[in-house]
């Protein structure tokens, strides 16, 4: 095991130098908060995929495919097919009229500060609950990972978050890009040499990997010895509401990935809305390869190592590792488990640069101060410090809530609120000229409080659990849930647009649509649009 | 452009330019010393930015329902008739798994026809700025 507490030394020493890089070049609001929008196509693409690709996606999609065969592999088709909706509506019109946040794009030609406050409030909700399911994954992940080498979970939350704090305050954006573009440099190493080690298992022939997927043989929780098709839907979405529960998380997907703050702040750091569009491009290259190759990774640990071996250790975020460690050795594990390290610290590094850019940019300096910084760098010292407080925070919670808890239903969470929240607003201030300050507020507020709501009383969080689940593990809530589905957007979502179009029917606001033309022009022609600093 | 954007700087309206804050760092987002004098409602108005916004329009509209549609059509499927999509159609692989991955190619495909259009996008976007700044809506 030595092996992997080298390489894991070996990342963190790489991304320290890149931070102290970073740092002699992030003086100033645009160094700190967009990287100077110097960033280029190919590596805003990389650290879109290396912002977006969570340890959910490497270690969970893995282990659903490798559990439940074709329907874990109906997220990978989500998580990609949702950049369309980042490609064809968002990215171009944010880039040429934003400045730092999803804030900027609402705040144009809306009374900024109800829009900006809700706005953050979003963000920092969005990032909060995403940043906890991703400290709790990584704190349990890193402890068992390293295991041999006494890292427990306490000081694993420690050491990530202390990382992240360190490359968002003293990186800013710059620091935090190229953690994640390194980042993406080794999942898709990582995901592309297991992949290659699967196929060359199966003599190179993919008709014996298929068929060996086809009869995939496990025991269940009784103790009987099954076989079942892994390439057949249905071992995760059952009847009665599976159906539902797929067309809902689809949603979710499709229309949250566009709402999720920090993948948006991603499009200010490079220097045009040309710019921004090759560069998800690039970014659908990357993440399209890798859901791709989740067939592989799955499928494979479902049939080299066995759903039995890995329940028996460590359970479904184990797969990949377990199926490195049998193709591999233990070398090749303890570089996957690198590999898992540096995925999860890219992402909390991006969750904590976006939540603290919103809560400095939105909130402390347009909202509660106007628009005006009253000494010159304010607006960065207050990010870094909000970054530090975002840090502590994340580490305090991941700390008291634990390694065992059931945490899944944050990132379910986290998607449904930038769907149902954040796109209607964003998508009506652009496109409808009519929607008004009250719109905004009232979409926001019911999208963010139905995706909570809704999730609180789903089985995610209610459900009865048999007495041999104990501890952390239970469910929260000890009853039967109120909603049936796990995934609240196929309600959540026409409720947030219902909101705004509720809100925005209260009344005209003839300043909003006086801006409109401007928005549009500039929005279209990129006419005015924020540049990148000259070299310097 | 970026000639004829220093060009017109003479004419550029810093002077109208609202101060914000100390910091010349600190600007709101819909300041700019170039766009600030333009009419806005003349800008949209022009035939250039008509033709590009219809262009967009017949692009991006017709696009995102094709994608919304297909991508959906998938969980539809698969939740309401998984008989149908457990058919094997290519050895030991089925039709759902098939589909699956046809959307792979179905965003791909797609994603590479808009970045071909968008170029065409682009240059009509040039000529909307060219057409602001000679016309004179300022």
């Amino acid at each position: 095991m030595t092996a992997a507490l080298a390489i894991f030394v070996g990342f963190v020493a790489v991304t320290l130098g890149v931070t102290y890089w970073a740092a002699g070049r992030s003086s100033g609001a645009g160094a700190f908060f967009a990287a100077d929008r110097r960033i280029t196509a190919w590596q805003n693409g990389m650290a879109v995929a290396g912002d977006y690709m969570s340890a959910a996606s490497f270690l969970g999609i893995a282990g659903i495919i490798a559990f439940q065969g074709y329907d874990g592999f109906m997220y990978s088709v989500g998580w990609l097919v949702a950049y369309l909706t980042v490609l064809l509506i968002v990215a171009e019109p944010l880039r040429n009229v934003g400045k730092y946040t999803m804030a900027d794009v609402l705040a144009y030609r809306l009374s900024p500060r109800p829009v900006r406050a809700m706005a953050s409030l979003s963000t920092l909700t969005v990032s909060t609950f995403y940043m906890i399911a991703q400290m709790v994954g990584a704190g349990a992940l890193v402890a068992l990972l390293l295991k041999d080498s006494g890292i427990g979970y306490e000081a694993a939350v420690i050491g990530v978050g202390l990382l992240m704090i360190v490359y968002v305050v003293f990186g800013g954006m710059l620091a935090t890009t190229w953690v994640q573009i390194i980042k993406a440099l080794l999942l898709m190493s990582g995901t592309v040499l297991l992949s290659v080690l699967v196929l060359a298992h199966f003599g190179f022939s993919l008709s014996a990997f298929f068929d060996a997927v086809t009869r995939v043989t496990y025991h269940d929780p009784s103790g009987a010895e099954v076989t079942r098709n892994f390439l057949e839907p249905g071992l995760r979405f059952k009847p009665p509401y599976g159906a539902l529960d797929l067309i809902s998380l689809g949603l979710a997907l499709i229309f949250g990935t566009a709402g999720l703050p920090h993948i948006l702040v991603r499009f200010y750091t490079v220097p045009d809305a040309r710019t921004a569009r090759i560069s998800v491009v690039w970014a659908m290259a990357i993440i399209g390869s890798f859901y791709v190759l989740t067939t592989f990774l799955g499928f494979g640990a479902a049939t080299i190592v066995g759903r039995d071996a890995i329940a028996a250790h460590g359970g479904t975020n184990m797969s990949a590792p377990l199926l490195a460690q049998a193709l591999g050795g233990e070398v090749f594990f303890a570089f996957i488990s690198a590999v898992a390290f540096a995925t999860i610290l890219a992402v909390v590094a991006g969750l904590t640069i976006s939540a603290s850019t919103s809560f400095a940019h939105d909130f402390y300096t347009n909202c509660l101060h106007r628009g005006a910084e009253r000494s010159p760098g304010e607006e960065v010292r207050v990010a870094r410090v909000t970054a530090c407080v975002v840090g502590v925070l994340s580490i305090a919670i991941a700390l008291v809530v634990g390694p065992n808890t059931n945490v899944a239903f944050l990132v379910a969470l986290a998607f449904a609120v930038a769907a149902s929240a954040n796109l209607p607003v964003i998508v009506l201030s652009l496109f409808w000229k009519r929607f008004t300050t009250r719109g905004a507020v009232a979409g926001l507020a019911t999208g963010l409080a139905s995706s909570i709501a809704l999730i609180v009383v789903s089985p995610s969080v209610m459900t009865i659990d048999p007495p041999t689940v104990t501890g952390a593990a239970r469910h929260l809530i000890q009853s039967a849930p109120l909603f049936p589905l796990e995934n609240p957007g196929i309600v959540s979502i026409p409720l947030g647009f219902l909101g705004a179009l509720l809100g925005t029917w209260l009344g005209r606001e003839p300043a909003a649509e006086a801006k409109y033309a401007e928005l549009l022009v500039r929005a279209n022609t990129g006419l005015g649009a924020e540049k990148a600093s000259p070299p310097g | 452009m970026g000639r004829k954007r220093k060009d017109r700087r003479r004419h550029s309206a810093r002077e109208l330019m609202p101060s914000v804050g100390a910091d010349p760092d600190f600007v709101e987002p819909h300041v700019d010393d170039e766009a600030v004098a333009v009419d806005w409602s003349r800008a949209a108005a022009l035939p250039e930015f008509q033709r590009l916004l219809a262009a967009k329009r017949a692009f991006i509209v017709p696009a995102t329902c094709f994608f919304i549609l297909y991508y959906f059509s998938l969980p539809i499927l698969v939740g309401y008739a998984p008989e149908i999509m457990k058919r094997r159609v290519l050895g030991p692989v089925n039709l759902a798994y098939l589909f699956a991955l046809s959307q792979f190619v179905m965003a791909w495909g797609l994603a590479a026809w808009y970045l071909g259009a968008a170029a065409r996008f682009d240059a009509m976007a040039r000529a909307v700025v060219a057409a602001i700044r000679t016309r004179r809506t300022r």
